[in-house]
């Protein structure tokens, strides 16, 4: 095997290949598409139901594209990468929700 | 990193390379913070305008739409850069670098185009919170895209004069964490700032 090969697979970030890669492309491609087409084309009336959806469908992009373009996985490798990852997503989840919960809140008693 | 990776190469420099890109994906980590940071900010600021315009009054979706397929073409060409350099391609890998810089500057150049057209309305950040927190978070990732490009023109520079030796490869692997990482992060800009903003 070529020293690149090894330096390739090493990282713990997965080998990248052109299907991963195709795969990466097609479903960015699907998951933007829909959500440009549920905004501009007012395919739903809801308004929640927008907003689901455009929530579903970003998180459905951020999988496809950690999987298909970082490859991340959870082989005993690719794990090192993976659990400092899970951990600072909670730590950005409690940042955001965090602060959203509390200015609401906020508001709410200032009104 | 693992025992099991130890064992399989057992020269020192070898292993301190997968321990350098692990500590680069920390940084990137520390980034994702930073970024979240912006998020919560603009999620509680978004809805203040101050009797000035609200977001969806001020953009324009088609015209993201063409800023995110840019961004998306990039990220793809670059795993091609990669992909190219793993057979040891020298200019294969170049081509590639230089194609995602085009695709990455178009991205940029609109966002500024973007930017300069709202401030020469009026609409700048000093405007209301909305305008505040929407310059800091798009502004924020555009900074990082253009950082991004300044790296790739140093890293175009070393494949062409270095060829793809150890180090050069490394670094690719970097730039590359990067580079995927501020598409991903783009995801959540045009999903909650633009396209929830038009709602």
């Amino acid at each position: 095997m070529s020293q690149q090969y090894d330096a390739a697979t090493k990282y713990g970030t997965g080998r990248k290949s052109v299907k991963s890669y195709m795969w990466g492309l097609g479903l960015s491609l699907l998951f933007t598409g829909l959500a440009f087409a549920v905004t501009m084309h007012s395919i739903f009336t809801n308004t929640a139901a927008i907003y689901i959806s455009l929530a579903v469908l970003a998180f459905s992009q951020f999988v496809a594209q950690v999987v298909c373009f970082l490859r991340m996985n959870a082989t005993p490798e690719g794990r090192w990468n993976l659990f400092p990852f899970l951990f600072t997503i909670i730590v950005a989840a409690v940042l955001i929700g965090g602060s959203i919960w509390i200015m609401v809140n906020l508001n709410y008693n200032m009104m | 990193m693992s025992e099991h990776s130890l064992a399989h190469h057992d020269e020192h420099h070898v292993d301190m390379d997968v321990v350098d890109v692990f500590g680069f994906w920390i940084y990137i980590l520390t980034d994702l913070i930073l970024f979240a940071s912006l998020f919560a900010g603009f999620a509680v600021l978004h809805g203040n305008t101050f009797g000035g315009p609200s977001i969806k009054q001020i953009t324009s979706l088609p015209y993201v739409l063409v800023e995110t397929l840019f961004l998306l073409a990039s990220s793809v060409t670059y795993g091609f850069a990669m992909l190219a350099s793993y057979g040891g391609k020298k200019n294969q890998v170049g081509a590639w670098l230089i194609i995602t810089f085009f695709l990455g500057l178009s991205f940029v150049a609109m966002e500024i185009n973007e930017f300069v057209h709202l401030v020469m309305e009026g609409h700048s950040w000093q405007v209301s919170g909305t305008l505040t927190s929407f310059f800091a978070l798009v502004g924020t990732h555009g900074l990082h895209v253009s950082f991004g490009l300044l790296w790739m023109i140093v890293m175009i520079v070393q494949v062409f004069k270095f060829g793809l030796k150890k180090e050069v490869t490394r670094r690719l692997t970097y730039l590359g964490l990067f580079w995927h990482f501020l598409d991903i992060v783009w995801i959540f800009v045009f999903t909650i700032v633009y396209l929830m903003g038009a709602v």
